[in-house]
């Protein structure tokens, strides 16, 4: 897939909290979107802040083709992402678009029981990975871990693609405790996508590997570049030291020395 | 017509715009931003003789107007790049520049012969600056002697365009730079990373895994300009200079402090077209100021 350099204009800031924030964006040429596969990322341009520096690199959550919008999903963790949170309509945001290599999507013919696990703002990528998953004709049932109910993330529109099951930390929704404690992963899974905080999809792996369900973890290692230039995203495989940025942010836990 | 041609001892550039090793892959990896062929020339990855795996993660951090990094010169070795990267990049219309690095004097040799044996490769840069690895690197950049030791034994094992990569690192630049001219090198090239470090002060941890990096983008930039203004005033042969150049009124700093040619680093992270945006600038520029040949601006604050 060819790597663009692109302005988007934003049409739509939805503040979900004030910790997070859902960017709706739209090519400002008027483009159409760039083709795009679930789990890829894009690399933004912080432009108007006093100490950033690099691009930051955020998951796509969503590309919508009918209206040609791609969506951000947005956690505020510094000030690069806080210009982003407070980004007003109309505003053009540079981005650098598709990166990675996105999940692998079952086989034709298969259907694989296909539990897809996020924590926190790692729900972003599983949106447009069920979307894609249900028009291959995949039921995906999620598994969704936040602190508490008020971090819980886009879940109509998860339960718009299958069942929703619902961890948190305070019991606040759903079952109190980590996902891997939820009893939904008790049921038996050929396929498992899992996308959130290192420990969580580090847990998940373990449980993964103890049910024999295949499984594919997205990773959001520090990166310059994002193009496999700098050499500083790496992650240890069972290859050596290899980049999340291109080789990369999914992987299969069999790739990992988890 | 303004001429943009650069020559840096044997070696013809198209015009005086290259990229930073490690900031650039192999250059394939801007193939879907740029035209290649339109740089002056771009240097390659460092290069071992053995395969090497780098620093543990983390190995970068944001810092003030640049990152500090400390990757460790990963790299799959020189044989690799003969075999497997050379015969890809070859067919580009640009100068491909080898950086190579060595934990002992004999490694550097021997990455040289093998270069100078198996391919066309016209230049090589000799980095005896890197920051972040333990053996070799900046140990030998550091001292004129170290210096002096490693362009000596490259000068011999390499017949073409030896470009001798320095340290920030030292007391005076100019020192270490006049010790490889007078072992042979055809140039130097201006500044590697300057050494720092970062603290996370709620984990109270360093942010890298090596607790210490070395420091790029335009933070050093001043830094660069002055040791490249010092650096070329003190030796006879080209400077190349680097640290921190944004655009093309960056590079510029850099060619009227004395500069014959200049790399573009990590610029390339946050624009990887930001080098053919400054080769286009440096023509605009020299039509502005009536300039018909790039040559004529080198060191021209001197004048």
């Amino acid at each position: 897939m060819k790597k663009e350099i692109v302005d988007f204009r934003v049409i739509e800031n939805c503040a979900l909290s004030p910790l997070y924030s859902l960017l709706k964006l739209t090519p400002a040429d008027g483009h159409e979107l760039p083709e795009v596969k679930p789990g890829q990322f894009v690399q933004v341009e912080i432009d108007g802040s006093k100490h950033t520096f690099l691009r930051r690199p955020i998951s796509i959550c969503r590309v919508d083709r009918q209206t040609n919008l791609l969506w951000l999903l947005v956690r505020l963790a510094g000030e690069g992402t806080a210009v982003l949170l407070a980004a007003g309509e109309g505003r053009i945001i540079n981005m650098i678009l598709p990166l990675g290599n996105g999940f692998s999507m079952p086989e034709a013919g298969e259907n694989p029981k296909t539990l897809l696990i996020g924590g926190g703002v790692g729900v972003a990528p599983l949106l447009q990975l069920g979307i894609e998953l249900k028009n291959a004709g995949i039921t995906p049932e999620f598994l969704i871990g936040a602190r508490s109910e008020a971090d819980l993330l886009m879940i109509e529109e998860f339960r718009k693609l299958g069942d929703v099951n619902i961890s948190t930390d305070d019991g606040s929704a759903g079952e109190k405790g980590v996902v891997t404690l939820h009893s939904a992963l008790s049921r038996g899974w050929d396929r498992i996508y899992c996308c959130g905080p290192a420990p969580m999809m580090k847990a998940v792996a373990r449980v993964a590997k103890e049910i024999g369900a295949d499984c594919e973890v997205s990773l959001e290692n520090m990166m310059a570049c994002g193009l496999g230039a700098c050499l500083c995203c790496v992650e240890k495989t069972v290859k050596g030291n290899v980049c999340v940025c291109t080789e990369g942010p999914v992987f299969n836990i069999k790739e990992l020395t988890w | 017509m303004v001429n943009l041609n650069v020559k840096i001892g044997s070696l013809e550039l198209k015009n005086p715009v290259l990229t930073a090793s490690g900031t650039f892959g192999y250059g394939t990896e801007f193939s879907d931003f740029i035209d290649l062929g339109r740089l002056g020339g771009y240097i390659v990855k460092g290069t071992t003789l053995e395969p090497r795996q780098g620093n543990d993660y983390p190995r970068m951090v944001e810092t003030p107007s640049g990152m500090l990094n400390a990757v460790g010169l990963q790299n799959k070795g020189v044989d690799y790049f003969i075999d497997h990267i050379y015969p890809e990049i070859r067919h580009i219309d640009s100068k491909p520049i080898v950086n190579v690095s060595g934990a002992k004097v004999e490694d550097y040799v021997a990455v040289c012969e093998r270069l100078a044996d198996r391919t066309d490769i016209e230049a090589i840069e000799v980095n005896i600056s890197c920051p972040n690895v333990k053996q070799g690197g900046m140990a030998f950049g550091t001292t004129c002697a170290g210096a002096a030791q490693v362009t000596k034994a490259v000068r011999k094992a390499f017949p073409g365009t030896v470009i001798v990569k320095l340290s920030p690192n030292v007391t005076d630049i100019t020192e270490i730079a006049r010790a490889v001219e007078a072992e042979g090198a055809d140039a130097v090239s201006l500044i590697n990373t300057l050494m720092g470090m970062a603290i996370d002060v709620e984990r109270q941890r360093p942010y890298l895994s090596t607790i210490t990096g070395g420091l790029s983008g335009p933070a050093v930039r001043p830094v660069a300009v002055r040791m490249v203004w010092q650096t070329a005033k003190a030796v006879s042969i080209p400077v190349v200079g680097l640290g921190g150049i944004m655009n093309g009124r960056d590079a510029l700093e850099f060619i009227l402090a004395g500069a014959t040619a200049i790399e573009v680093g990590t610029a390339n992270f946050i624009d990887p077209a930001c080098t053919v945006k400054i080769i286009d600038y440096i023509n605009e520029y020299c039509r502005r100021h009536s300039v018909s040949d790039i040559n004529e601006l080198i060191g021209a604050i001197n004048r």
